[in-house]
């Protein structure tokens, strides 16, 4: 499988507050200091890959940095340090502001989580689809109507529902609306933003098929991004998980979530509502996560709330090691690495 | 709430607006009421001098000052002219300082806003000391100072009361361009291959507008007001042009000596108008925005 | 049950009116909640269960109104009560914690007035002693450094943070009741599973009954003993939770389960529920508002809703329910 997606150590900074206000700026510049600036590292030193047709779920709760590397993927910010490659392409090396006019724009699409945010409130169903057609395929008039009303139904959208505004529209109905605007110019990768936060759970199922389905009649790749660990068990090829900034974890979904080896992602597998459990065992997370604000370097993300704290953790940062199809980051991995099967 | 699906139909964008227009005003009596004034300002303005029974500007010494009879309706002025036909011959010249600023405002002050709130930084800085530079004048004394320094014509009466309202709608539209720049449907146009100025023009502009709509019709009364007060104290329309707030200033030096009908009328006039266009103000926010739509 | 009920709902119903016509919200929503109990109201969006809970505390919007039916708490009728006496009732008897934390919380006051408030309103505490209490309610909540804390604005805090503080207030003046609005919505998985320890334990703790609504039919199993299935304003059914997981009776109570992703291995397993919501501003609503969706429907299910009593507390709302899968259901009898 050929690696569509590739991205090495991959970084993104922000400063903190927003920065310095053009005097201070002004000042730094006559006193000739380079000072260093608080920042936060949402990403930090993030390499991984996604191979074409396969699903790679990201996991992580608020925080991890998720949304900061698929907007950056996804090229609407800059990397402040890494590489993004689209097959043999280095995006990192076209700004994001201009990023919109480039020939690979179609490429890489992003499906929102909410699609009632993510839908212009003045636009028809039919103007928000038709939109991306216009600018990079540069279709008019009866082709452009062939195609919006052709990718609708893929969609599953009823035709005389492209007329309606997005507040005339039901959950669902608005999530294909962003389905299909993102499908619409046949992209490559589709990244999935928590597409089925704010749905029903029944609308969800659909919404999810329809996805799946999607994905097999048009050869994409997905990085869906979800919270929801029960729903990227089911769409997911390999999972990712993130925590402050960090991939912390990744391997086959079901493996990972059967069997997790890192103990944050244990602490999130016990924290999921299963349906045929009842309340288990407490592994609690305590305390308040550690500040993303000019990290130690040389400490564990997680150490402070994680269950086992020992010196390790403080002196050195735990690289992502790998154990066949899984990675971890974590020193002491072994211990609860599935022990060989002694056949009876 | 709950999810209900609503009947399709397929309907032409234009008849969906009239539809809707229909709704709005028939549910509320007032916004019904204010449409009609206004409809009967649009005729007034467009067929007035053409229906008036006498010129405007013919005076008759042996006629001044007679108080409302058959003949004059609103009686006559100090120079034997109607007066009745006067007011409403000004109804097109107030009506077209109305919507000549608030256009011309609307323009500046709403692209301006809008620009500074979606790009920040520099834009950002130097529409907001425009505006403060602005407000830092009592608003009438600008207009005064500027139609003085540039002269009595209908034209500079515009242009005075634009740049008077500059900041509220620089102000307004900056804010509500702020919330959408990071809305969801900006970052679906960028990935979607829009440019930032066509964000601005498509994406956002159209979502600022309602809420400027509201103002603008504020604003036309407060045009028809400004111009007034210029003319009152001579810095506005010249005589004999008839216009409401000239005729007012003139008519003032009757009214101690019983001569009422000469400041009345016209004085009527302005106020029926300013109402109007106010309470215009939500039936027109609630026509154009789509979320108010069923 | 040996003791009455801390809550008791008969006969529920609710309309609001609307540009549209009038929406029957909800019809004949009866349960009832004992001392010290957890029951959820599970339904999707459209199904009545927040719209209940804001009927029982008597704060719907102004356009609706409970057209029939009462809520019991103890003697109190609280749906005929006075404004005076709800306003008593409300933060003494009952509490509520609402979805959004960082919206239900007053932006410009500091959490320990917050919750100071209550206490001197409610809980007969003194306005000397009122913030030194408040600082022990954010103790007992989980927050650390309480005292710190109790001077902090709600902006200040997270979104987990800030849901501690709504429960902190709506257990200040140690109600009977504590109705929970979708608590969790928004919170990391990893906060909900504490938060709602928290909850857990405290109703325990203070032997509090506890309604908790949510759409996470998952989550409901793991929190309560018994749920009530809602669907489009009505109660399908209502069983003890090992009960209804094992032996849904309700067809749509089924689809549910199916439709849940933790209950399938693959996508392709998982089960849609077909149709969709009816239009609840129709006149002409079938006496079943599942019935135009179900695939079990009959002649019969144009009759009014029968409430089952399948023995153990397993009520269902169906003329048709699923056959029971396993043995733990007791014998069937239709009421």
């Amino acid at each position: 499988m050929t690696a569509l997606l590739g991205v090495t150590e991959f970084s993104k900074q922000f400063p903190v507050g927003g920065g310095p206000g053009t005097w201070a700026r002004l000042k730094r510049r006559f006193t000739g200091g380079v000072e260093k600036l608080p920042k936060v590292y949402a990403v930090d030193d993030v390499s991984f890959t996604v191979d074409e047709g396969e699903t790679v779920g990201l996991v992580g709760e608020s925080g991890c940095g998720k949304s900061t590397l698929v907007r950056a993927l996804t090229r609407l910010i800059d990397a402040s340090a890494g590489s993004i490659k689209l097959g043999d392409r280095e995006l990192a090396l076209k700004p994001s502001r201009v990023f919109a006019r480039d020939r690979d724009r179609a490429r890489i699409q992003m499906v929102f989580q909410d699609a009632g945010e993510s839908v212009n409130p003045r636009f028809t169903g039919f103007d928000t689809i038709a939109d991306p057609l216009r600018r990079l395929r540069k279709l008019r008039g009866k082709a452009l109507t062939e195609r919006v009303e052709t990718v609708a139904s893929q969609c599953g959208l009823p035709l005389q529902l492209l007329t309606r505004f997005p507040h005339q529209l039901s959950g669902g109905q608005r999530a294909r609306v962003g389905i299909a605007r993102a499908i619409a110019v046949e992209p490559d990768l589709l990244v999935l933003d928590e597409p089925t936060a704010a749905l029903d759970v029944s609308v969800q199922v659909v919404i999810l098929q329809l996805l799946q389905r999607l994905k097999k009649e048009f050869g994409m790749s997905y990085l869906f991004v979800s919270h929801d660990l029960s729903v990227v068990r089911l769409l997911c090829d390999r999972v990712l998980v993130m925590y402050l900034g960090k991939i912390v974890e990744s391997g086959p979904a079901v493996e990972v979530f059967e069997h997790p080896l890192h103990p944050y992602t244990q602490a999130l597998v016990a924290a999921v509502p299963r349906l045929h459990e009842n309340g288990s065992e407490r592994l609690r997370l305590i305390g308040e996560p550690r500040s993303p604000i000019d990290p130690d370097p040389n400490v564990c993300r997680f150490y402070g709330r994680c269950p086992r704290g020992a010196d390790a953790c403080k002196t050195t940062m735990p690289a992502l090691r790998s154990f066949g199809a899984r990675s971890v980051a974590c020193h002491f991995a072994e211990e609860f690495l599935p022990q060989p099967r002694i056949a009876s | 709430m709950t999810d209900i699906a609503i009947a399709p139909r397929r309907e032409s964008a234009l008849g969906a607006l009239f539809k809707h227009a229909r709704y709005v005003v028939g549910e509320n009596p007032v916004t019904g009421f204010a449409f009609a004034l206004f409809v009967l300002i649009v005729l007034a303005s467009v067929f007035g001098p053409h229906i008036v029974p006498y010129d405007p500007l013919a005076s008759d010494t042996t006629q001044a000052l007679k108080p409302p009879n058959a003949h004059h309706w609103f009686g006559t002025d100090q120079l034997g002219r109607d007066v009745f036909s006067r007011v409403v011959v000004a109804t097109r010249l107030d009506f077209f300082i109305a919507v000549a600023s608030v256009a011309l405002v609307f323009l500046m002050g709403g692209l301006a806003g809008v620009a500074a709130g979606f790009f920040g930084g520099w834009t950002d800085r130097i529409v907001g000391r425009i505006a403060d530079t602005i407000m830092a004048f009592p608003l009438f004394v600008l207009a005064m100072g500027i139609v003085a320094a540039l002269g009595n014509t209908v034209q500079n009466i515009i242009l005075a009361t634009a740049i008077v309202n500059f900041p509220l709608y620089a102000r307004i539209a900056r804010a509500e361009a702020n919330i959408r720049r990071e809305a969801g449907f900006v970052e679906a146009a960028r990935l979607s291959g829009n440019s930032d100025w066509r964000i601005l023009t498509f994406q956002i502009l159209p979502n600022v507008f309602p809420i400027l709509v509201v103002q603008m019709s504020l604003t036309m009364g407060y045009a028809i007001l400004n111009a007034a007060g210029l003319s009152f104290i001579g810095l506005g329309v010249r005589p004999p042009t008839p216009e409401w707030g000239i005729m007012v200033a003139e008519g003032s030096q009757f009214m101690v000596s019983g001569e009422w009908w000469n400041a009345t009328f016209p004085g009527a006039a302005l106020m029926v108008a300013v109402f109007c266009f106010n309470l215009l103000g939500d039936g027109l926010r609630d026509m154009v925005d789509p979320r108010r739509r069923t | 049950m040996s003791d009455a009920p801390t809550l008791s709902v008969e006969g529920l119903s609710v309309e609001f009116r609307t540009r549209g016509g009038i929406v029957r919200a909800l019809d004949n929503v009866s349960f009832s909640v004992g001392k010290g109990e957890t029951i959820a109201l599970v339904g999707e969006s459209g199904s009545g269960k927040s719209v209940t809970a804001y009927a029982i505390m008597g704060i719907l919007d102004p356009a609706g109104r409970a057209s029939a039916g009462r809520a019991m708490l103890g003697a109190l009728d609280l749906l005929s009560a006075s404004p005076a006496k709800l306003a008593e009732v409300r933060g003494r008897d009952i509490g509520m914690i609402f979805q959004n934390p960082r919206t239900a919380l007053n932006p410009i006051r500091t959490v320990g007035r917050q919750i100071a408030d209550v206490l001197i309103r409610h809980g007969n505490v003194s306005r000397r002693d009122a913030p030194a209490q408040a600082v022990e309610m954010l103790r007992a909540v989980g927050i650390t450094d309480p005292s710190r804390r109790a001077k902090a604005y709600p902006f200040e805090m997270s979104g987990g943070m800030c849901q501690r503080v709504m429960i902190a207030i709506a257990l200040a003046a140690k109600p009977s009741l504590l109705i929970a609005d979708e608590p969790t919505t928004g919170l990391d998985v990893t906060t909900q599973a504490v938060i709602m320890d928290l909850i857990n334990d405290l109703a325990t703790q203070m032997g509090m009954a506890t309604i908790f609504i949510t759409h996470d039919l998952a989550l409901a199993g793991q929190r309560s003993a018994r749920i009530v299935v809602m669907h489009a304003g009505h109660v399908v059914e209502d069983a003890p939770t090992a009960e209804l997981f094992a032996n849904p009776r309700h067809p749509y109570t089924a689809e549910l389960i199916a439709a849940t992703p933790d209950s399938a291995v693959s996508l392709d397993k998982l089960a849609s529920i077909p149709g969709s919501l009816p239009d609840l501003r129709r006149a002409d609503l079938p006496p079943c508002r599942y019935s135009e969706r179900c695939p079990r429907k009959l002649a019969a299910c144009a009759q009014p809703l029968p409430h089952a009593d399948l023995g153990g507390g397993h009520i269902v709302a169906c003329w048709n329910p699923l056959p029971a899968q396993h043995a733990s259901a007791p014998a069937v009898s239709a009421a």
